[in-house]
């Protein structure tokens, strides 16, 4: 199944998940975030495969 | 999703322009948006010198690396804040810093990633070829003997959270710093996001004053060095990306002391309107800055601040006396 990385949490998603449902699943907002899958960013309409590994970066900072 | 401009698969899709892209074309399209703000508020020129408030973040660093590449004449000012958090942050900061000039440096020798890249027209050199941007550094506990989080911890101002000292220290000394390095024009890395946070605050609690002189320029007089915003039209999730597609290293982690700020809880509250009205934080600053144009808050009111100078250090301030920066020292002082 596709892995989600964001900060010290990970969680699995179903194969063919769009990356935007797969951070919805997470409990996040998809515009405080960036996906990447081999350090590339990827849009939030790519399906991801099962060998996927997806880190979220987050964009939000404070001060 | 395919990049508008040539089709391949894109890196990002900004829903509120409806605009999708390749991580190339991204690259090029951020600072021809960049050059667009500039021209449109006539933030500086070619002739100016520029002195950017670099802290080692994505949006300070993403600004640097624009503004070379659109041709200008930027340094870098980077205040070491003394502030450790238990992982070295104002240290790892100023080294994300020295490591981006070097990066960009070796890039612009090989002729990676400068300004002929650019579709957006460069700027003509206005000063002798051999001009190469520099990163000054001021160490705020080597200054003034005091970190922020210690001064924070002797004055009443900061009690609780250093931000408020943090932030008046910065406004100062980079104001200060301009002047006495005889730059025309302070530039910060203020995103749209930050921008649309912070109106959202000041509307809640309805600061006139405060929204009257809240815009992407604060003009250079009494004292006072220009200030300019070259990034509040352009999202703080497009800052991020723009990182990335460009390889800028900038530091991840937060500013230990940011954990629980109301700006982050502003701008989650303006990223849940955005998700579900894609553009609803751009219209929100952008009308407002309309309105502001058009005389909003200037209606039968008098806005203007009356200064006077400093006893202390000269700079101005609107209390007769001591400004605020030299006050909060002198409160250190009478706590040591």
């Amino acid at each position: 199944m596709p892995k989600i990385i964001y900060r010290d949490k990970e969680w699995e998603v179903p194969t063919n998940i769009t990356v935007r449902d797969a951070i919805i699943k997470g409990g996040l907002n998809p515009e405080t975030v960036l996906a990447t899958r081999h350090g590339k960013l990827i849009t939030e309409d790519t399906h991801l495969k099962a060998a996927d590994l997806v880190k979220l970066i987050a964009v939000i900072s404070g001060g | 999703m395919k990049c508008r401009k040539c089709g391949v698969v894109a890196v990002i899709n900004m829903r509120q322009h409806k605009l999708a892209l390749c991580a190339e074309h991204y690259a090029e399209w951020v600072p021809a948006q960049v050059q667009k703000t500039i021209h449109k508020y006539q933030m500086f020129t070619p002739q100016d010198r520029v002195l950017i408030a670099v802290s080692g973040g994505k949006d300070s660093l993403a600004l640097w690396d624009i503004l070379l590449r659109l041709g200008y004449h930027a340094d870098g000012l980077y205040l070491g804040l003394g502030i450790d958090g238990g992982i070295g942050y104002s240290d790892e900061s100023h080294r994300k810093c020295e490591t981006f000039l070097k990066s960009f440096k070796a890039s612009a020798n090989e002729g990676i990633g400068n300004s002929s890249n650019l579709e957006v027209p460069t700027q003509d050199p206005v000063v002798a070829d051999s001009w190469s941007p520099k990163l000054h550094t001021l160490s705020i506990p080597d200054t003034y003997g005091e970190s922020i989080p210690g001064v924070a911890q002797r004055v009443r101002r900061g009690r609780g959270k250093p931000c408020s000292v943090c932030g008046l220290i910065k406004r100062h000394e980079m104001n200060r710093l301009a002047y006495e390095l005889g730059f025309s024009v302070l530039a910060t890395g203020h995103n749209l996001d930050d921008e649309a946070a912070v109106l959202f605050g000041n509307t809640m609690t309805w600061q006139v004053g405060y929204l009257a002189r809240q815009g992407p320029v604060l003009p250079e007089g009494d004292g006072f060095a220009r200030k300019v915003k070259p990034l509040c039209r352009l999202y703080e999730r497009e800052m991020a990306a723009y990182c990335l597609v460009r390889g800028i290293d900038y530091i991840y982690e937060e500013c230990p002391y940011s954990y629980g700020a109301t700006s982050i809880a502003h701008k989650e509250l303006l990223a849940e309107l955005e998700r579900k009205s894609p553009g609803a934080k751009q219209n929100f600053y952008l009308s407002f800055l309309k309105a502001r144009e058009d005389g909003f808050l200037n209606e039968n009111r008098d806005l203007s601040l009356q200064l006077h100078d400093c006893q202390r250090c000269g700079q101005p301030t609107t209390a007769p006396g001591l400004c605020a920066f030299c006050r909060l020292w002198v409160n250190v002082e009478k706590c040591t």
